[in-house]
């Protein structure tokens, strides 16, 4: 990728931020950064966990105020003070994490806390105007969805869609989006990137943040690489290449994605015979010890549940479950862990972490007894441990006193992460492991899946990326709708067997 | 992938801002506490007198000791408003076992310790097993924890208690009143437990995030009801205290307790969103508390005034608990 960034200059930048900076305590998240877009294009907006691009675009929409440097929106200096001065400017962000509540309607939420009221009483909402505004905003979008409907009753892709339909309702003309994709399957992805399609054909300029690279490839004009808080370079999609991006991203070169694994695959562990729930169908599966089992579905197809059922977090209607060949009763989380399970949870911010911890109380807490001297905690095991895996798994934090809720979403994954490794369990259940972290660690994770495997752990991978379930799986069973409807080894799977069972 | 450690790049700027926030947030009750001191001993020239502390450290231990049991429901995202209740039925049914039974006073105390424990895992059972709102739950027990009293009692006193009981509420060790004492033992239980056990870490994470902590592998159930347990136990022990101070069993007494003593916890810091707080911090609240109203009295304000005072103070407090809140 040449430095093109002339081509940005040529026309006037909409957007614009010169020598940016941004400090936290113990971080500098953002140096001197210059960072440019123009109306109506595509900006794929890439780097490592921690490089800052939340930070970028949190002052881009005024959420946190820079420390240096200057910010230009249509060539003229500007300060954006809040959020809302912000949205009222025309720049609107839909968060890395989804911020609707569940409770209310579609209509509801994306006039939150700013209802239309009634002309000729204007004390009085104006229900049936928000319903047809909140209608107009989803035929913008160009999808069907019952803007009446309750937003906990939509899938994930829906959510997003709401949300991004709240962000349009400022009549936004940047809109600028956090990892929208890192929650989505292959299919729903299609529908984010019809959505961006419109908005684009609109005139409307898009800010896209991921970390899956081939999004990139299909949908951004242009792309910059942020790493360690500094910009990289700028330049045209049409100009570069995957491996090329990911060396500016991570600073090296990376062959192959998906590192190999010498190892035997032994007797089985576990045995889920005929498992049944509200969610689930009958599902019966084995496990091997030194085995990685991919789980490939939609969202939707009873993937979470089936780990949570194993689990014991939730209750079941029916079925058994052998450990090492012999029953056992799992009524509670803490006898899951007890008798050696684990589950790396999906949803890191309500299941995975006490966002208000430390990183070293966070750690510790799947196996306390690791950091104890008898009946007291031991603040040198806690130091000691939280260092190990901080060098372990490469969290870019301060230190193990970082509250959790200060690091950056792949950070907070990897500490997701070091719980369970901590833990030490022999069966670990992963669902989307990889979720918002970037090229880079997501080698560094599967390496340490090898290694857990090649110690005679086993591990069940539930994966939305086909690529990962494919590149490290040994076998891969694919749901739908609550059932098992197939079982792929190594050797026979590929992506369009998987994508056909997956659709039942 | 190398973490930037910069201290040094940070500019004043930052770390003043960064000092400032961690004092405004860690330590605002240690300047409040002595604000306040300063004015009163301005205003008042008993105030800074040994006396006068003693006085002050001994009427603030029952609602500092009750404090410590609700800092722990807090924390766990709860509450325990049945505190008050608590302390007059725990002091009543000590009464008499020692006054009906002429119990030894060590059983006399047993007794109405049982009775706190058990009045706590009634609420952590409606809490827990139950699902019932913390504040319902404990609400519901203060009225009938009330009611029980008064029916045990008729509506009056139990009096007539043996001299051995005086010294847990009147006694001294040197110069040091018993409760005092009492209170400096809790206190460091307490922050051993919450800063160095599991069962405080667990919940600490617990009022912090109740699923990713049994999700974890935390029997959360087991620990919520070591909080209010707690919280009835601690209750309990202020009860005896006071039935030994009075020398009776008041089936009023407690009244408004477990509005001081949420008061002392919030006010020292601790959010009632649940998961944050520090036993210290407490422990100040209390003492804060317990100023104010010395203050008031050397000064000649009026108990109204004090009832209207404590009542603001509280808002204030919260108010600053919701804005350090929001700024998440
Ligand atoms: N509120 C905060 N307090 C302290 N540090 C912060 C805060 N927000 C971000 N940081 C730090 O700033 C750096 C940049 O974080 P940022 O969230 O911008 O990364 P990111 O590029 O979005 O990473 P990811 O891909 O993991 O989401 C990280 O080291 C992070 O820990
Ligand atoms: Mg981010």
């Amino acid at each position: 990728m040449d430095m093109s960034m002339s081509m940005s200059m040529s026309r006037e930048a909409i957007l614009q931020v010169k020598g940016m900076r941004k400090e936290f305590p113990g971080v500098l998240a953002l140096e001197n950064v210059d960072f440019s877009v123009q109306q109506g294009e595509v900006r794929a907006l890439v780097g490592e966990n921690g490089a800052g691009k939340s930070t970028l675009i949190k002052i881009l929409t005024g959420v946190y105020q820079p420390d240096g440097g200057e910010l230009l929106f249509k060539g003229r200096k500007t300060t954006i003070a809040g959020p809302l001065a912000g949205q009222q400017m025309g720049i609107s962000v839909v968060h890395q994490e989804l911020n609707l509540i569940e409770d209310l309607s579609i209509c509801e939420n994306i006039f939150l806390g700013r209802p239309l009221l009634k002309k000729a009483f204007p004390h009085l909402i104006d229900w049936q105007l928000m319903n047809r505004e909140s209608s107009a905003l989803l035929e913008r979008l160009k999808v069907a969805l019952d803007v009446g409907e309750k937003v906990k009753n939509l899938s994930v892709a829906q959510k997003q869609i709401v949300e991004i339909a709240k962000a349009l309702s400022y009549n936004c003309e940047i809109m600028i989006m956090d990892e929208p994709s890192a929650t989505l399957t292959e299919n729903e992805l299609q529908v984010l990137f019809d959505v961006i399609f419109e908005l684009k054909r609109q005139g409307v300029t898009i800010v896209y943040i991921s970390h899956r690279l081939e999004e990139i490839f299909k949908i951004a004009d242009t792309v910059t690489v942020l790493r360690d808080g500094r910009h990289i370079v700028t330049g045209k999609v049409a100009d570069t290449d995957r491996s090329e991006l990911i060396r500016s991203m991570v600073g090296r070169s990376m062959d192959n994605e998906y590192p190999k694994r010498s190892g035997v695959i032994g007797d089985t562990l576990l045995e889920v015979s005929h498992f049944t729930s509200s969610r689930l169908k009958d599902v019966s599966l084995q496990l091997k010890s030194g085995e990685i089992l991919g789980v490939a579905g939609l969202v939707g197809a009873g993937r979470t549940e089936l780990a949570r059922a194993i689990f014991g977090a939730d209750r079941k209607d029916g079925g058994t479950l052998l450990l090492r060949g012999k029953e056992e009763k799992i009524h509670a989380v803490s006898d899951a862990v007890r008798k050696g399970l684990g589950l790396v949870p999906e949803e890191r911010k309500n299941d995975g972490l006490v966002l208000g911890m430390t990183l070293r109380e966070n750690i510790s807490l799947t196996k306390i007894e690791k950091v104890e001297n008898s009946v007291l905690l031991s603040p040198a095991k806690e130091l000691k441990l939280s260092n190990e895996y901080i060098q372990k798994l490469r969290i870019i934090t301060p230190g193990p006193e970082q509250l959790v809720k200060n690091l950056s979403g792949g950070n907070q994954q990897k500490v997701v992460l070091a719980k369970w490794l901590v833990a030490d369990s022999d069966i670990l259940i992963f669902d989307e492991p990889t979720r918002g972290i970037d090229v880079g660690a997501k080698y560094e994770i599967y390496l340490l899946l090898n290694e857990l495997v090649q110690a005679g752990k086993s591990i069940i991978m539930i994966s939305s990326e086909l690529p990962e379930l494919l590149g490290m799986s040994d076998r891969i069973i694919v749901m739908h709708e609550g059932k098992i409807t197939g079982e792929l080894s190594r050797e026979e799977a590929d992506q369009e067997k998987i994508m056909n069972l997956a659709a039942g | 992938m190398k973490s930037r450690n910069n201290e040094q790049q940070m500019s004043f700027r930052t770390r003043a801002a960064n000092f400032f926030t961690a004092v405004n947030k860690k330590y605002f009750i240690i300047y409040a506490v002595i604000t306040l001191t300063v004015v009163l001993s301005f205003l008042s020239d008993s105030f800074l007198s040994v006396h006068n502390i003693i006085n002050i450290l001994r009427q603030s231990s029952m609602i500092a000791i009750i404090a410590v049991g609700v800092f722990f429901t807090i924390v766990s995202a709860g509450i325990d408003i049945s505190v008050g209740s608590t302390v007059a039925l725990a002091g009543i049914i000590m009464a008499k076992v020692l006054v009906d039974y002429s119990a030894p006073v060590f059983v006399g105390v047993l007794a109405g310790l049982a009775v706190g424990v058990a009045i706590g895992f009634i609420n952590g059972y409606l809490v827990t097993k139950r699902r019932i709102p913390a504040f319902v739950a404990t609400l519901g027990m203060m009225g009938a924890v009330r009611g029980l009293t008064y029916v045990i009692t008729n509506a009056y006193p139990v009096s007539g208690l043996p001299k051995g009981i005086y010294f847990i509420g009147r006694g001294y060790v040197g110069p040091i009143p018993v409760p005092v004492i009492i209170m400096v033992v809790v206190y460091a239980g307490a922050y051993v437990i919450a800063e160095h056990t599991r069962i405080g870490r667990f919940i600490f994470a617990i009022g912090g995030n109740e699923e990713a902590s049994h999700l974890s592998g935390i029997k959360v159930d087991r620990y919520k009801l070591f909080a209010y347990m707690t919280s009835g136990g601690l209750a309990a022990l202020s009860g005896i205290i006071l039935v030994s101070r009075l020398a009776s069993g008041q089936p009023n007494a407690g009244i408004g307790y477990e509005f001081e003593a949420i008061t002392a916890a919030v006010v020292g810091g601790t959010s009632l969103y649940g998961g944050k707080g520090t036993i210290p911090g407490v422990f100040l609240g209390a003492i804060f508390i317990a100023i104010l109203l010395n203050g008031m009295v050397l000064l000649n304000i009026s108990s109204y005034y004090q009832q209207m005072l404590k009542g603001i103070v509280l808002i204030l407090a919260v108010m600053i608990d919701v804005a350090r809140n929001a700024d998440h």
